[in-house]
């Protein structure tokens, strides 16, 4: 039964991802490697529940690619894109440019013809839309500046996938006898065979006509839509947009995926945008997981165990290659501090339009099944490894980098202050500007590269350094400091520094930012008793508008407020002690919180915040009144 | 028409019945301005440049309190303490205040009779006021008898409502500039007046 089938395939493929992705990410490998993984097991290789298909499939998920830059041309307005042009043009040119060159240059040493070896290059030079952008949105690096730069390489790329479609058969039929390229370039590109200037004419109306629609007509639709309340209508609207767009763009010539970015990028600043987006989100990402899913599952393992070593030695040679060339560009284009690495393990991959650009290529005959095959087998592979690059990033480069960092990279501090302020973020700034406004000479340490950049864009002081290195508290004077101020959100670190200091400077105040009562309670070990819970104050502040808002006098509120918080510093000490008394017995310690959490409510509940306001409750003045009255009479 | 500010300072509106009442019955009245001071300043922080622009744009000044211990509630003595600068209210320069009018509005918890020379507070509300009537002297304002509610803890219900609106005649007397300057001087609290109107 052709039914059964297609539900059994969508069992095997849901089970898998619902399985090993969790897995997955519990274990810290991100969603990506989930799915791929899942892709292999599930493929002809290790349990065999699919086989061939998984290229139809594949090719049916590619669609998850092209919602995938729908969703992030919705996000990116196109005043943003503008300012991103010299990393789009600049930064993603070159890359494509002197990989390609790079990568054709090292085939030809394997003993490729040149035509071949440019085709190798170009296909190769191509990085992983799918794989990048869902690794940086997973680790919200998306707005960061290894994460912007290596969008704008790939948006390049997409773009740079079109002529290089028009180009693969003229390297096809350049320098040989076979001759069928043209007519297979018109399957897949119809307008190709029309002279240049209609074809430009052709593709600039199509984008025009898109921009126009969506500009103009999209905002009267999505209304009407809208208001008829049914939101399915509303999916099907969303996704029909995102359909028509793609079938138009491949039509053309262009990439669809290209297409509905630009689609995304005019809708951007649509009022539906939001609702647009939620709409498409979970199509995105499950054709997404499809996609990776069935990208592990055509792994051709028969080839790989045949040459395992060569395989892996392209493999590695190929991500060495795009590495070194993304390293360098990312330094040049002034990526520092650890992101030049970032960027450059994040691109190091290659693309699934590199599938697309082979099958391509093998119809125009360019390669033999063989090359092809391996070429396949390579790029599949060079995009499982990926998200272990970033791994490795994370858990190897990054820490030695940080280490080495330390010595070299962090300012050197030009000032010795009474206040040290260790920690510049939303608390640091607040405390700092407050300070700074009563004229009190600080030395500010930030951890934070970004935000050590930023704010100093506004005029802030502030020196670039790692304060739970002794070292750099040593050099920003912290022997004739008065007080050091822990204002950082890293609640381990803080507590860290505490210790160190108070050993070797027990005469400096130290103050500190609290993460919660136990926080509070670990620096009070420490006899560091002046702290602040971090979300205590603002919390309280804002409930005490809330009470003017419920019609308590501004006075009346403002008093509960500084009760309540008066309330808290006191039960804090008793807590605290019984805290303490119980502190050497592990095993009771959650008993404990639970215990001491009742308490607290329990306090809470018997206190009213008129309590000290009983001056002014002159209930029993008057009662006395009334009753020496008319004992009088 | 003489512009009417009226300073009403009460730490604990909402538990007193008395003058809730009195200060909804100006809610609304032309030429007068209530400046409610725990409302607009609940953390003590006041706005000293609004504070004397207010001043300057009225020329009868109440200050509108409960009685507590002999004296006005603390937001109010801070008022006076940052309000009433030299160079603005006082000194050679200071001329800012002078000639306008300045009256006292007191609610006191016990009855006339306790606030006698043979009654347990042993001093008359006038002799309490003298702080107030110097303060405003040095400030070069006449200082007229107060307007004060006695007994705010024994009043029953239904009697409140009367000094309220009695409160609101004499603002409003006062405002339209009904009341003769030589009779407001001659008695003890200026309540006389308005109930001999009524």
């Amino acid at each position: 039964m052709h039914n059964q089938d297609f539900f059994f395939q969508a069992l095997i493929y849901l089970g898998a991802a619902v399985i090993s992705v969790p897995i997955a990410k519990k274990m810290g490998l991100g969603s990506v490697l989930g799915y791929l993984l899942a892709g292999v097991i599930i493929g002809p290789f290790i349990l065999g529940l699919v086989g061939n298909e998984a290229d139809e499939v594949m090719h049916f998920a590619e669609f998850g690619v092209v919602l995938m830059l729908f969703v992030i041309g919705l996000e990116l307005q196109p005043s943003l894109l503008w300012k991103m042009r010299k990393s789009i043009f600049g930064l993603g040119g070159l890359q494509v440019l002197i990989t390609s060159v790079v990568i054709a240059a090292v085939a030809v040493l394997f003993g490729f013809r040149l035509n071949n070896a440019i085709a190798i290059g170009l296909i190769l030079a191509l990085s992983s839309t799918a794989i990048v952008i869902q690794t940086l949105t997973e680790k919200g690096l998306l707005r960061n500046v290894a994460g912007k730069s290596a969008f704008s390489v790939l948006l390049f790329q997409d773009m740079a996938v079109i002529p290089v479609l028009a180009l693969l058969p003229i390297l096809a039929t350049w320098g040989s006898s076979i001759n069928l390229a043209q007519s297979d370039l018109d399957k897949v590109t119809g307008v190709s065979s029309m002279p240049g200037w209609a074809q430009l004419l052709l593709i600039t109306g199509v984008i025009a006509a898109i921009i126009f629609i969506g500009r103009f007509i999209a905002r009267h639709v999505f209304r009407l839509v809208a208001e008829t309340g049914l939101h399915e209508i509303f999916t099907a609207l969303g996704l029909l947009l995102v359909i028509g767009i793609a079938l138009a763009m491949d039509a053309i010539g262009l990439s669809p995926a290209l297409g509905t970015f630009i689609a995304g990028v005019v809708l951007a600043e649509n009022e539906y945008r939001h609702e647009l987006e939620s709409t498409i989100e979970p199509f995105k990402g499950l054709l997404l997981g499809l996609f990776f899913i069935s990208v592990g599952a055509s792994i051709n393992f028969n080839l790989f165990v045949e040459q395992p070593f060569k395989i892996l030695a392209y493999v590695l040679l190929l991500i060495l290659l795009k590495f070194i060339v993304l390293f360098i560009l990312g330094r040049i284009f002034k990526l520092r501090k650890g992101y030049d690495f970032l960027f450059a393990f994040l691109l190091a991959q290659s693309s699934e339009f590199s599938f697309v650009l082979i099958s391509f290529s093998i119809q125009n005959q360019l390669f033999e099944t063989q090359t092809a095959g391996i070429l396949l087998l390579v790029v599949t592979l060079s995009m499982t490894i990926s998200p272990l690059l970033l791994i490795f990033n994370d858990k190897a480069v990054r820490p030695i980098l940080s280490r080495r960092e330390n010595k070299q990279d962090f300012d050197e501090f030009d000032e010795i202050n009474p206040v040290i302020i260790a920690g510049f973020g939303r608390f640091g700034l607040a405390l700092g500007r407050f300070l700074l406004a009563n004229k009190i000479q600080v030395t500010i340490i930030d951890s934070n590269p970004a935000n050590v950049e930023i704010l100093r864009k506004y005029g802030f002081k502030l020196f670039y350094g790692d304060v739970t290195r002794p070292q750099v508290l040593e050099k920003a004077g912290i022997e004739k400091a008065k007080m050091l101020i822990l204002s950082m959100a890293e609640h381990e670190d803080a507590l860290k520094i505490a210790k160190h200091v108070r050993k070797n400077y027990p005469r400096l105040r130290i103050l500190a930012r609290a993460k919660d009562i136990f926080h509070v309670f670990e620096f009070y070990k420490l006899h560091v008793r002046i702290t602040q819970r971090e979300m205590f104050n603002s919390a309280t502040e804002l409930g005490v508008k809330a009470l003017v808002q419920l019609g308590f006098t501004r006075y009346e509120a403002y008093r509960a407020g500084r009760i309540f918080k008066h309330h808290e510093e006191q039960v804090l000490e008793e807590l605290y002690s019984t805290w303490k008394e119980d502190e050497k017995e592990f095993i009771r310690e959650t008993q404990r919180f639970s215990k001491q959490l009742s308490e607290t409510l329990l306090t809470e509940r018997n206190y009213t915040i008129h309590e000290s306001d009983d001056a002014w409750d002159v209930d029993s003045a008057r009662k006395e009144s009334i009753e020496s009255s008319s004992s009088k009479e | 028409m003489k512009r009417i500010l009226v300073i009403f300072a009460h730490p604990a509106i909402q538990k007193s019945r008395i003058n809730q009442q009195m200060i909804r019955a100006l809610r609304g009245l032309e030429w007068v301005t209530v400046n409610d001071l725990y409302d607009n300043y609940p953390d003590f922080y006041i706005d000293v440049i609004k504070e004397q622009q207010l001043l300057m744009l009225h020329d009868t000044i109440v200050w509108h309190h409960p009685f507590y211990w002999y004296s006005c509630p603390s937001l109010l003595k801070e008022w006076f303490d940052l309000v009433l600068e030299h160079d603005f209210a006082y000194g050679k320069k200071g001329t800012s205040l002078e000639g306008k009018d300045a009256i006292s509005v007191l609610t006191t918890g016990a009855r006339k009779e306790v606030y006698s020379e043979k009654g347990r507070n042993r001093y008359t509300i006038n002799q309490f006021l003298i702080p107030f009537q110097q303060s405003a002297a040095l400030c070069r304002m006449n200082y007229l008898p107060p307007f004060v509610v006695h007994g705010s803890y024994t009043i029953p219900s239904e009697e409140i409502n009367n000094y309220a609106e009695q409160y609101k005649k004499l603002i409003l007397s006062l405002r339209d500039e009904k009341l003769d300057k030589k009779k407001m001087n001659s008695v003890e609290y200026l309540n006389e007046l308005i109930e001999n109107n009524a």
